[in-house]
């Protein structure tokens, strides 16, 4: 019923179509409500934004690895930020605040689920656009308001916010315990409120299209990994974001308001506030259960995207799918009660501890079948290395490596010992960091074609990867033994401890690591943009993949599709499936046309065309056998 | 007449191939050489100056030597890029195969793997034994036992889907002579890994879940004597430490009451605060049960005493504790770490502001007699001055004692 419903509108919505093909350039490529314009949008944006927050890292990076050296170009750059070439402590923490923040919210949750929620919902469902375009755009808007917002903030005289991406109050909410929880962090709340908005109003549109405008045929069941993962997603966000506007609203009453719900207990300087109360902790539950979902949604989607481009690539069916959605499933459902793992000793009370490092240690069940799956497509598999399927494996085996130092950090017993050091740096930028920003890379550089009607150079792509990849092992690969040596995350020098002067010289190693993998980003950066413009023509189906945005024209038009929306007969997994033609079969072939290939497992639920099979194999042998 | 072009075309790119890549190395490796020398020069011009310049200026030859040797290495990946490309065309049109990058990027993986893990194995033996020496207290044995088992499970899984991982890629790496299996899915193999992974980390919830409420356990075994209170107080950026007097017993305290002298708002009605020690390092007897009760009076910080395996945040607002047992002297651990000056260490691990990185406190594990000599000379901390001070406010005291409300937290 509903999707016949759909279709019409789809039609009708085609039609009108037609009618105005005059496009001006504002409403073309600015106030644009054509959800692959959006997804572009936002990829440029999440592209510009995580430029941004690799400089802020290299800085800092800078700071870690030569604490005492001047460097008078700083000083040029930064100004007051940096005295006479040295960066100032605050402005140290300002960065590390801004870098966490620009990351997690604005490249790899708007960036990430932006670009592909946008771009491959609606092709991969077969829908002419999102449920509501409008909305849709408003999001944009709201996400670039939010980016204003933040990078503006390095330009009042305090400087940005600086209390770390967790902002935990008391720092955050008294403007006198330091330079960065005075405007900076008024415009930080400010630019998250709109942040929130903008990824609420996205949510909505894609869990919407996902559940009411896929094509005839499509049952979520022949959906592909990616809209599953997309979808989950959108349904995380749209459940945890409006608990930190919560958390955020109450941080910016305390803020300017006057009131204790965070606060309690307070001498700054020794002046006794009045604050009476309120609780630290309260801020931590709200932000977290957010923040846990967070990191499920930023890493997701790239699991998604793996997913897709390692069977594609494969040129295999992800092995069990079932499974994989499954898993999915679980993560989405589990990640909403393992938040107080991030609290483990910060006098939440240890009996809760004990019950979240049990449903901690369980979400580690559904990634680890998540992880044999990938591997068992690829065995036996006929791997052709694209950029796109080597930024998929890098996923792979960051997930792997950051995932299993998370069991470490689940277990309250050892995090006592692990919590704030560098050991949770190298955890979380390994398994969400980069396996996530390698997702996203693996989708930018498969879906680009689709994107741009252009294809990317690949050699570039291969050089891209293994310098990142290379680097990204470099970088945090040594951070582990920094933690287990107890050095804590957020210290602007090193310098004050004589037990941790010798890691002074891995800091330098992993500093220009890190700088390496900054320069091959420009590998990347000029690919992209000179692809867009002077790249080789994409076309249509370049990576020969089953899924329905492949079945668009190159060039984009208004409701995708130029005809009627095409039907879904089977899963999008049928690549190199025995007797078939080629190694892959659209999802819009029928059974009808590919019956020396079908197998009994694709008419589980249709007994008159297993019927069919069985006439159609019997009457094979019979010939056969007169033969 | 389009075939003999052709033709024509392929000796040029076979001319072009044997000329450009020495032509151009030449010449990179002479620009090269003229950079380094040229860059040294400008350097060594920077080291000299600063010496005699109260206040450096932007030295711009250096910066426009870094960006020059990295536009001179983007030119040189574009010269590579270049060859390469009229190498695999030349190839092509010789009716040869071009290059196969399915196969180098199946080398290359294979590669990684294996320099990879001989990096990972020199990482766990140089820097693994740069780590924490062994735990100096009870229960931070247990941890440290938790945290073997944990690293020998994790390790090998790291190590078998790793090789597993970029075996594959290389063992199937693109042949256009051979078909992928298709295999969608295979229940038996699934519940296999769905299960295994279900019961190692059974088994390590289990473990670790007794192991957290062993550390945490708060109240003292009877028959024992009880553990010597300590109260730390943190601020920023620094720790305040108040030891009980001879009757064992820590006074009161009242944020309110914070006021010149009196720092930590002690409540000097209630005698049990007359006779508080102050302390300038943080001594604990060995073998001796501590109780460590953390507060904070601005903002979060943390207790972070990596030594002893003990964490806990330091939150304003909500009083928080944890009790733990040293068992290893300062001298003894200074042997064991062969470093004469080695100390235990307190510091803080919750951002808390610009010194965040320098809030630390010496911590002394030392003998029950060694620890009764020092404590005998702490000082209380109802100073004379503070005495006076407070006769002046009793008033005040007094009315906001009675205001004394329960704690809301949590």
């Amino acid at each position: 019923m509903s999707t016949l419903s759909v279709h019409d509108h789809g039609v009708a919505h085609h039609e009108e179509g037609h009618e105005h093909h005059h496009d001006t350039f504002l409403t073309k490529y600015v106030f644009s409500q054509d959800h692959k314009m959006i997804a572009k949008q936002f990829l440029i944006t999440g592209i510009t934004m995580a430029v941004i927050a690799m400089l802020l890292s290299i800085l800092f990076r800078i700071q870690l690895a030569y604490p005492d050296k001047a460097f008078p170009l700083l000083e040029t750059l930064l100004g007051r930020f940096a005295p006479e070439g040295r960066l100032d402590p605050e402005f140290y923490l300002s960065l590390v605040t801004i870098h966490g923040t620009i990351m997690v919210f604005f490249v790899l949750t708007a960036g990430l689920s932006g670009t592909f929620s946008n771009l491959l919902i609606p092709l991969q469902v077969g829908a002419r656009d999102m449920a509501s375009p409008f909305i849709n755009m408003l999001s944009y808007w709201f996400f670039l308001t939010a980016c204003v917002i933040m990078l503006s903030s390095f330009f009042i005289q305090k400087g940005p916010a600086g209390p770390g991406w967790t902002i935990y109050p008391p720092l955050s909410a008294l403007p006198t315990a330091m330079k960065g929880s005075g405007l900076g962090m008024t415009l930080w709340l400010i630019s998250m409120v709109c942040f929130v908005a903008s990824s609420l109003m996205g949510g909505i549109n894609y869990v919407s299209t996902v559940l009411n405008m896929r094509t005839k045929g499509m049952d979520l069941w022949k959906m592909p990994l990616t809209i599953w993962a997309f979808f989950l997603t959108a349904i995380l966000g749209v459940l945890s974001f409006p608990v930190l506007v919560a958390g955020v609203v109450l941080l910016i009453f305390d803020r300017s308001f006057g009131t204790s719900f965070y606060l309690s207990d307070i001498v700054v300087n020794g002046q006794v506030m009045p604050f009476e109360g309120g609780s630290p902790i309260l801020f931590q539950h709200l932000f977290w259960f957010l923040g846990h979902p967070e990191v499920y949604i930023v890493i997701m989607p790239a699991m998604g995207i793996s997913s897709e481009v390692m069977s594609v690539n494969s040129r295999k069916p992800i092995f069990g799918y079932h499974a994989m959605v499954y898993s999915l499933i679980g993560i989405t459902v589990l990640s909403f009660i393992v938040w107080g793992h991030h609290m483990f000793i910060t006098g939440m009370n240890p009996f809760l501890g004990g019950v979240f490092m049990i449903t901690t240690l369980i979400i580690a069940v559904p990634s680890a079948v998540k992880t044999f799956n990938w591997l068992a497509t690829l065995w036996r598999g006929n791997i052709r290395f694209t950029p796109a399927m080597l930024f998929a494996i890098g996923m792979v085996s960051f997930f792997i490596s950051g995932g299993l130092t998370g069991i470490f950090l689940g277990n309250a017993a050892l995090d006592i010992n692990l919590h704030d050091t560098y050991f949770v740096v190298a955890h979380f930028h390994l398994v969400m960091g980069s396996a996530a920003i390698f997702g996203m890379l693996a989708g930018v550089y498969h879906w680009f074609p689709k994107m741009f009607g252009k294809m990317m150079d690949e050699k570039l792509g291969y050089l891209h990867f293994w310098l990142t990849f290379i680097g990204a092992y470099l970088v945090f690969f040594p951070m582990h033994f920094m933690g287990l040596d107890g050095v804590p995350r957020r210290y602007y020098a090193f310098t004050e401890f004589a037990s941790m002067q010798r890691w002074l010289s891995v800091n330098m190693f992993i500093t220009w690591a890190a700088i390496m993998s900054a320069c091959a980003q420009v590998a990347f950066l000029y690919n992209f943009i000179h692809s867009i413009f002077w790249g080789k023509k994409a076309t249509q189906n370049p990576w020969q993949a089953n899924t329905l945005e492949w079945t668009t024209p190159v060039e984009h038009i208004h409701g995708n599709w130029p005809g009627e929306i095409p039907s879904v007969y089977r899963w999008p997994y049928d690549y190199s499936k025995p007797g078939a033609e080629e190694d892959y079969i659209l999802q819009t072939t029928p059974l009808s046309q590919t019956m020396s290939s079908n197998l009994p497992h694709d008419f589980e639920d249709n007994p008159a065309g297993l019927e069919a099979l069985n006439t159609w194999t019997s009457t094979q042998k019979a010939n056969e056998q007169v033969k | 007449m389009a075939f003999k072009q052709i033709i024509n075309g392929g000796a040029l790119l076979n001319t072009f191939k044997s000329k450009l890549p020495l032509k151009n190395s030449k010449k990179l490796l002479a620009f090269l050489a003229v950079f380094v020398l040229l860059g040294t020069n400008v350097l060594m011009a920077q080291t000299a100056a600063t010496t005699d310049a109260a206040k450096p200026g932007v030295n711009w030859f250096s910066v426009g030597y870094y960006v020059l040797m990295f536009i001179l290495l983007a030119v040189s990946v574009a010269v590579v890029g270049k060859i390469i490309k009229v190498y695999d065309l030349s190839q092509q049109i010789q009716g040869k195969k071009g290059v196969q990058w399915n196969n180098i990027m199946g080398i290359i993986c294979l590669i990684f793997l294996v320099v990879g893990m001989i990096g990972a194995y020199w990482e766990f033996t140089v820097q693994g034994s740069m780590t924490l020496p062994e735990a100096a207290s009870k229960h931070g044995i247990k941890i440290d036992a938790m945290f073997l088992t944990t690293t020998i499970i994790t390790m090998i899984v790291f190590v078998i889907t790793q090789i597993l991982l970029f075996v594959f890629l290389f063992r199937y790496r693109y042949s256009d002579k051979r078909r992928a299996y298709f295999l969608p899915h295979n229940n038996t193999i699934e519940k296999v890994w769905t299960i295994i992974p279900a019961v190692v980390l059974t088994i390590l919830v289990i473990f670790g879940f007794f192991t957290w409420q062993e550390v945490e356990n708060s109240a003292d075994v009877k028959g024992q004597p009880a553990s010597i209170n300590i109260d730390i107080t943190g601020h920023q950026f620094a720790w305040e430490l108040r030891y009980s007097g001879p009757d064992g017993i820590l006074g009161k305290k009242d944020f309110r009451l914070t006021a010149g002298a009196n720092k930590l708002g002690i409540d000097f009605k209630d005698k049990n605060s007359m006779d508080d020690l102050q302390a300038d390092t943080l001594v604990l007897p060995v073998n001796k049960t501590i109780r460590l009760n953390i507060f904070a009076q601005d903002v979060i910080h943390s207790v972070y005493m990596p030594h002893f395996r003990v964490q806990q945040n330091a939150v304003p607002g909500l009083p928080t504790f944890f009790k733990f047992t040293p068992t290893i002297t300062t001298e003894e651990m200074r042997r064991k770490v062969e470093d004469p000056k080695f100390e235990y260490l307190l510091y803080c691990n919750k951002i808390c502001g610009s010194s965040h990185y320098n809030m630390q406190k010496v911590v002394r594990v030392v003998t029950e007699g060694e620890y009764n000599q020092w404590i005998a000379r702490q000082k209380p901390y109802l100073t004379p001055a503070l005495r006076t001070e407070l006769k002046l406010a009793a008033a005040d005291q007094k009315k906001s004692i009675t205001q004394n409300r329960l704690a809301l937290n949590n």
